[in-house]
C-alpha cells in the first residue's frame, strides 16, 4: 500500500510535467492548428539557460523568473520570425519548419552546453517528506505545486483578462476578431510566447529527476502527446488531467506489470495513444470537430 | 503540354544514363553514398504514396524501414536465405504490416495519424531491443556484404550500387503505372475529397488501408537494401530521426511527385554531409538552417519548382504553350 501511495505521488509529479507540456502543445495548436514539435526543445533550452544563470550565482527563483521572462520573449519572436512567414503554406510546410526548429536548438544547446548530462539542482529539500508511514519526496511534492500554480495563472489570465479574451476569440474564429479590432497575427506570437514559458516550467522541473542534456525532452514530448491525445486537443484542462492520468499509469505500470519494467515504457505510450485515437479520437474531454461539407 | 512531356522524357533518359556512368567514375565510397541515395529513394516513394498522393501523414516510416532491414537481416543471419530472396519477403511482411497498421489509421486524420505514427516510431528502437533473442539486442546483427555474382567484373560496391538502380527502376516504374491509372485516380481522389470519392463509388476504407500497405511495403524493400548494403542493423540507427528524415525528404523533394523521391534523397543524403563541412560543431543547426530556408523559397519542394520552370521552358521553345 506504502509503494502503491508513492508511485501514485510520483506519477502526479511526473505526470504534472507532461500535463504542463501538453497544455503547451494544446495552446498552440487551438490558436494555430499547429502541433509544435520543437516544443519540448524549447522547453530544454529555457532549462538551460535557467542552469548557466543559477550557475553563475544567481538565486534559484530569482534565475526561475529570469528564466520565463526569457522563454516567454523567445517564444514570442519564434512565432514572428520563423513561423510567421509560413503561416497560410500548407500544413506540412509548418511541420518541417518545427522540425527545423527542433534541430536547430537541439543542436545549438549540445554545440554550446555539451552532450555530457548535467544535475539540475531542485528549489525544495532533500529530505523527504514523512506523512504517517509514506515517505515522499520533496521535489516529487514542489513540482505539483508549481505546476497547480502555473495552471490557476493561466486560468486567471485566460478567464478574467482582456488580452485572455482577445487571445481566446483570435484563436475561435480569426477574421471576426480581426474586424472587432483584435490584432489577430500578434495574439498568436503571445499564445506561442505563453507556451515556452508553461514549457519553460515543465523543463524546470523535470531536469532535476532526468538529469539535463539536449536530449532529455524526447521522451517527455512524447508522454505530452500521449497525455494531449487523452485528455483532446481542444481541451486545455483535460490535456493537464490527460498528463497526471498518464504519468500515474506509467509509473503503477511500470511498477505491478513485470514485463514491461523500465523497457518497454515508450511502448506505453504508444499503446495509450493508438487506443485512445482508435476508441475516442477526441480524447476524454475534447470536443469532436465537425466538418461542414 | 506535349512540350512539356518531350522535355521530361529526355530528362529521365539523361539521368538514367547518368545513373549508369556514375559508379564507374567515382570512387568506392561515393558510390556507396549513391547507393545509399537509391535506398532512401525508395522509401521516399513509398513515403511519398502515402502522404503525398494518398493524404495520409506518416511520421513513422522509420519503423517500416526498420522492419524490413530485421527481416532481411534475420533471415540472412538465422537461416542463411540468400540475400536476393530476402528483399521481396521483406516488402511483403512490411506490405501486412502496413495493411494492418493502416486499418486503425483509418479512423484517425491529419494530425492524430501524425501523432499515431510519431509515437510509433518512437517506440521501435525499444521494440526491437526488447526481442534481444531474434534481433540480437542493442549489439545488433552483423552481416556479411555481398560480392558481385561470378562473371561481372564488378567491385562489391558497384554491384550494391547497380542492384539497388535495378530496383529501384522497376518499383518506380510500378508506382508510376499504379498512380496513372484508375487506381491512381481513387488514391488521390480520397485525398482531395474523401466524400465526393466514396460517393462516387471508391470503397476508400479498402484502398486507404491497401495504399499504407504498398508504401510501407516500398518502404521496407528499402531497409531491407540497406541492411544489406550496410550489412549491419542495430536497433538505435532506426530512431525517430529516420522519420523525420523521411519525411522531410518528401517534402523537400516535392509532395505527389515521383521524381520528388530522387531529389528528396540526394537531399536527405548529401546537405547532413555539407552542413557538416560547413561547422563541424553544429552540423544539425545548419540543416536546420537549410531546411526552414528550403521551405521558405520552395514551398512545392523541388519537383514542384522544377515543373514551373519545364513549363516555361516548354512554352518558351515550342510555342505550343504548356499548362500554366
Amino acid at each position: 500500500m506504502e509503494i502503491f501511495l508513492q508511485q501514485v505521488v510520483s506519477g502526479l509529479a511526473t505526470g504534472g510535467i507532461y500535463g504542463s507540456l501538453a497544455l503547451a502543445l494544446v495552446m498552440i495548436y487551438q490558436a494555430t492548428d499547429v502541433v509544435n514539435y520543437a516544443q519540448g526543445e524549447m522547453a530544454m533550452f529555457s532549462t538551460y539557460l535557467a542552469w548557466t544563470m543559477i550557475n553563475a550565482g544567481l538565486p534559484y527563483w530569482a534565475a526561475f523568473v529570469a528564466t520565463l521572462a526569457i522563454a516567454f520573449v523567445g517564444g514570442l519572436v519564434i512565432e514572428r520570425v520563423v513561423i510567421r512567414p509560413v503561416e497560410n503554406a500548407p500544413i506540412l510546410t509548418i511541420v518541417i519548419v518545427c522540425i527545423g526548429l527542433l534541430v536547430i536548438l537541439n543542436s545549438l544547446a549540445g554545440w554550446i552546453y555539451s552532450y555530457i548530462q548535467k544535475p539540475f539542482p531542485s528549489p525544495f529539500p532533500e529530505t523527504p517528506i514523512v506523512i504517517g508511514t509514506v515517505v515522499f519526496g520533496a521535489h516529487d511534492l514542489g513540482a505539483i505545486g508549481v505546476t497547480l500554480v502555473v495552471l490557476v495563472f493561466l486560468y486567471v489570465f485566460f478567464r478574467y483578462t482582456m488580452l485572455g479574451l482577445a487571445m481566446r476569440a483570435a484563436a475561435q474564429n480569426p477574421s471576426s476578431s480581426r474586424l472587432c479590432g483584435i490584432r489577430v497575427g500578434w495574439m498568436l506570437a503571445v499564445g506561442w510566447g505563453l507556451a515556452a514559458l508553461v514549457g519553460a516550467v515543465a523543463g524546470m522541473m523535470v531536469a532535476p529527476i532526468v538529469f539535463l542534456d539536449p536530449n532529455m525532452m524526447g521522451g517527455i514530448l512524447i508522454y505530452a502527446f500521449a497525455s494531449a491525445t487523452l485528455g483532446g486537443f481542444t481541451s486545455p484542462g483535460g490535456a493537464v488531467l490527460g498528463g497526471l492520468i498518464v504519468g500515474v499509469v506509467e509509473n503503477l505500470v511500470g511498477t505491478y506489470v513485470r514485463f514491461i519494467g523500465t523497457e518497454l515504457k515508450l511502448t506505453v505510450a504508444l499503446t495509450m495513444i493508438l487506443v485512445v485515437l482508435v476508441v475516442k479520437p477526441s480524447g476524454l474531454f475534447g470536443r469532436a470537430v465537425v466538418h461542414r461539407v | 503540354m506535349t512540350g512539356a512531356r518531350a522535355w521530361e522524357r529526355a530528362l529521365v533518359v539523361a539521368a538514367l544514363a547518368l545513373a549508369c556512368a556514375l559508379p564507374f567514375a567515382l570512387s568506392g565510397f561515393r558510390a556507396f553514398q549513391f547507393t545509399q541515395v537509391g535506398i532512401y529513394a525508395i522509401a521516399l516513394l513509398g513515403l511519398n504514396i502515402l502522404t503525398g498522393y494518398n493524404g495520409q501523414i506518416s511520421l513513422g516510416h522509420g519503423a517500416f524501414y526498420a522492419i524490413g532491414a530485421y527481416t532481411t537481416a534475420i533471415m540472412l543471419d538465422k537461416w542463411n536465405v540468400p540475400y536476393g530472396l530476402t528483399i521481396p519477403v521483406a516488402g511483403l511482411v512490411c506490405l501486412v504490416a502496413g495493411f494492418l497498421f493502416g486499418i486503425p489509421a483509418l479512423r484517425l486524420e491529419g494530425l492524430y495519424l501524425a501523432l499515431a505514427t510519431f509515437a510509433l516510431a518512437l517506440a521501435v528502437p525499444q521494440i526491437l531491443k526488447y526481442f534481444e533473442h531474434w534481433t540480437g539486442g542493442s549489439q545488433g546483427i552483423v552481416l556479411s556484404r555481398p560480392e558481385a555474382p561470378a562473371g561481372l567484373t564488378l567491385t562489391p560496391d558497384q554491384w550494391l550500387y547497380f542492384m539497388t538502380l535495378g530496383v529501384l527502376v522497376v518499383l518506380f516504374v510500378l508506382s508510376a503505372n499504379l498512380l496513372r491509372g484508375r487506381t491512381g485516380r481513387a488514391i488521390v481522389a480520397i485525398r482531395d475529397n474523401p466524400i465526393a470519392a466514396q460517393a462516387m463509388g471508391v470503397n476508400t476504407a479498402l484502398y486507404k488501408s491497401l495504399t499504407f500497405g504498398v508504401s510501407a511495403a516500398y518502404t521496407g524493400v528499402a531497409g531491407a537494401l540497406s541492411a544489406v548494403a550496410v550489412a549491419f542493423v542495430a536497433p538505435d540507427t532506426f530512431n525517430v530521426f529516420l522519420s523525420i528524415t523521411l519525411l522531410v525528404g518528401i517534402v523537400v523533394g516535392g509532395l505527389a511527385s515521383i521524381s520528388g523521391a530522387i531529389f528528396g534523397a540526394l537531399f536527405i543524403q548529401f546537405v547532413p554531409n555539407w552542413a557538416q563541412d560547413i561547422s563541424k560543431a553544429a552540423p544539425w543547426a545548419i540543416y536546420g538552417i537549410f531546411l526552414i530556408v528550403f521551405m521558405y523559397t520552395m514551398p512545392r519542394g523541388i519537383a514542384g519548382s522544377l515543373k514551373l520552370v519545364l513549363n516555361r521552358l516548354a512554352r518558351a521553345s515550342g510555342g505550343a504553350g504548356g499548362p500554366v
